[in-house]
């Protein structure tokens, strides 16, 4: 049962720049209008329950996506469908059931109380008032708002800040919670707190999340599974594990050795880096397992130290991206 | 939808609760919006200085235009004056946060702020109308009563509807702040002085394309029991209410197609 179900979205923005290569005062003042097609294309669905990471490089539309998701802003083409109602016809029954957290918004009242912005949403989303007391009593708990919940909103810290905001964002109880970015600029620590919170929420209540995020840290924590977008289209919709299993096959084993040397010709690795001492091999998974690698390594050199290096989904996103761009020069 | 009162009065009552957390600075707001304005008043006598009168208008008569125009003017100003805030919020993306909740956007607009100072303002326009009734010679009888009564509803209607319609302009350029100004607070200028004195130009935009003419001028007409000059229909004396309510759905209907090219920003 798809909770969200995309079709062919795009959503055209008109931006007006100034003329290229244009010369003299007339030129300069001169401004044309280009389309920019921010979002050209898209399809995919999203079940019920799900935690899907939506993540691309810079300006791929993914923000524009989520947005046309909530009813912000009207598609130029295609259509969505959010618990079967079209966001941009019906924003306000749409906005009854899904929660949002922008990391570069904010939806609390700057100069009140963070309670006291709770206690104004409760009114907005005519939360039950039973409701309401649980909901408070149970996220102050989970995140740990006790501290700050009688500071006013601007004079918290930019974790605590985020911490309020998944809670404002959930007091109604949301079937489905959107979050663009909800981990930007916190440091690890409260990475973690919000992960650790998020993956919990999804197990218990059921919340369907789609996440955007350039910290590939929450998908691997979060999500099973993602979409991955670039210039407005899906470029990859799957698997994490599967992504990593397809794309990353390749491990690398570092070793330390007792004194810098040439390159290690050990079969089936093949070293890419030298750095002093320090050496990187490079191996498949079906070609070597690390033991027989660090053995053969060991009896060539004298061996100080190693690490093994599980490909980081950056890395794979960016290979897809790569491939992508070889892909399209390929049929241009 | 029943609750939105209580909704309504629960939103306001925070940020005024916010405001009165500096109580001097808020009192100084007030007097400096009761002294601000007054000054407006003291052009208007400057004038009957040197004029006995302005086309047919004492300064009793003209000092009624004023009062009704300030009062009701000033208390819209109060209600959804901070409207004149939506450029920033659309500039700084902060808009995004109004779409994503369960109440219609033109009303959380207009709960975001509170303008208590304005009070300052209309207290100087009652003082003002206050002192028009005691000096102007007025013939009562039911039918004026009622026009009088109407008028701070219909002309609250109409200049609300300017300001409504006025910003929706800001969804396509998010810098007309200036522009929309002109009409909202340079609205209340015009409504304070008979409007035969304005060119034919200024006077057909303003006060019948944007029917201005319908918050004082037209039913001081009759109340004043002043000729018509201007060749229209005398029947349009009465029409206030019913202008009114038209200007309210061309302005919500205006603000609705506003908010659906709301384009957000690129961060
Ligand atoms: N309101 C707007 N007006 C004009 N162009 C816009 C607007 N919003 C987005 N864009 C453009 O659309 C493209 C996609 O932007 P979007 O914000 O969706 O990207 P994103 O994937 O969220 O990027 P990021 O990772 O940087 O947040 C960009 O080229 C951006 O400049
Ligand atoms: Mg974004």
């Amino acid at each position: 049962m798809a909770i969200i179900t995309v079709q062919d979205l795009e959503k055209t923005f008109a931006v007006s720049r100034r003329r290229e290569g244009a010369r003299g005062l007339i030129g300069r003042l001169a401004r044309e209008t280009v389309q920019v097609r921010a979002v050209d294309g898209i399809s995919f669905a999203v079940k019920r329950g799900e935690m899907v990471g939506y993540i691309g490089p810079n300006g791929a539309g993914k923000s524009t996506t989520i947005k046309m998701l909530t009813g912000i802003l009207v598609p130029s083409g295609g259509t969505v469908q959010v618990m079967d109602l079209d966001p941009s016809r019906r924003r306000i029954d749409v906005a009854r059931r899904i929660g949002v957290v922008f990391g570069q918004r904010s939806q609390l009242w700057w100069d009140l109380p963070l309670a006291d912005s709770f206690a104004l949403l409760r009114h907005i989303y005519r939360i039950p008032e039973q409701r309401y007391r649980a909901n408070v009593a149970q996220f102050t708990e989970l995140l740990d708002l006790g501290g700050f919940l009688q500071t006013p909103v601007r004079q918290l810290s930019l974790g605590q800040r985020m911490r309020g905001e998944l809670t404002a964002a959930l007091l109604h109880d949301p079937e489905i919670l959107y979050l663009d970015e909800p981990t930007i600029g916190l440091d690890v620590v409260a990475k973690a707190r919000i992960r650790e919170f998020l993956a919990q929420l999804n197990v218990d209540r059921g919340v369907t999340v789609l996440l955007t995020t350039h910290d590939m840290g929450d998908i691997e924590r979060l999500c099973s599974r993602m979409l991955v977008i670039d210039h407005g289209r899906v470029i990859y919709d799957g698997d994490v594990q599967a992504i990593k299993e397809r794309y990353g096959g390749e491990r690398t084993l570092i070793v330390d050795l007792e004194e810098p040397g040439p390159p290690i010709d050990v079969p089936g690795a093949r070293v890419v880096k030298v750095d002093g001492p320090r050496q990187w091999l490079r191996f498949h998974r079906t070609d070597a397992t690390a033991a027989s690698l660090v053995a053969a390594v060991a009896a060539r050199a004298r061996l100080l130290d190693l690490t093994i290096e599980e490909p980081a989904i950056e890395d794979i996103v960016r290979r897809i991206y790569e491939g992508e761009a070889a892909w399209e020069a390929s049929t241009a | 939808m029943a609750d939105l009162p209580a909704i309504y009065l629960r939103l306001i009552s925070a940020r005024i609760r916010a405001q009165l957390q500096y109580r001097l600075s808020f009192l100084l707001d007030v007097l400096g919006s009761f002294f601000l304005t007054i000054i407006d008043f003291l052009a208007i006598i400057v004038i009957f200085y040197h004029l006995p009168a302005l086309a047919g208008w004492t300064l009793e008569e003209v000092a009624f235009l004023y009062g009704t125009s300030y009062v009701i003017f000033k208390l819209v100003d109060m209600l959804i004056g901070h409207l004149d805030g939506l450029g920033d919020q659309v500039q700084a993306g902060q808009f995004d946060m109004i779409m994503v909740r369960p109440l219609g956007a033109l009303f959380q607009v207009v709960t975001l702020d509170f303008g208590m100072r304005q009070l300052g303002a209309v207290l100087q326009g009652l003082i003002i109308f206050g002192l028009a009734l005691w000096r102007v010679d007025i013939d009562w009888n039911t039918g004026r009563v009622l026009l009088l009564a109407q008028m701070p509803f219909s002309g609250a209607l109409i200049f609300a509807s300017v300001w409504v319609a006025g910003h929706t302009i800001i969804f396509w350029i998010t810098r007309g702040r200036e522009a929309i100004n002109a009409f909202t607070y340079g609205g209340n200028m015009f409504t304070t002085y008979p409007i035969q004195i304005y060119g034919a130009w200024l006077r057909r935009l303003l006060a019948f394309i944007i029917p201005l003419a319908f918050v004082n001028y037209l039913p001081a007409l009759y109340i004043l029991d002043k000729p018509n000059p201007l060749g229209v229909p005398d029947a349009l004396r009465f029409a206030s209410p019913l202008v009114a309510v038209i200007a309210a759905i061309v302005a919500w209907r205006l603000w609705n197609f506003g908010v659906r090219h709301y384009r957000s920003t690129g961060s």
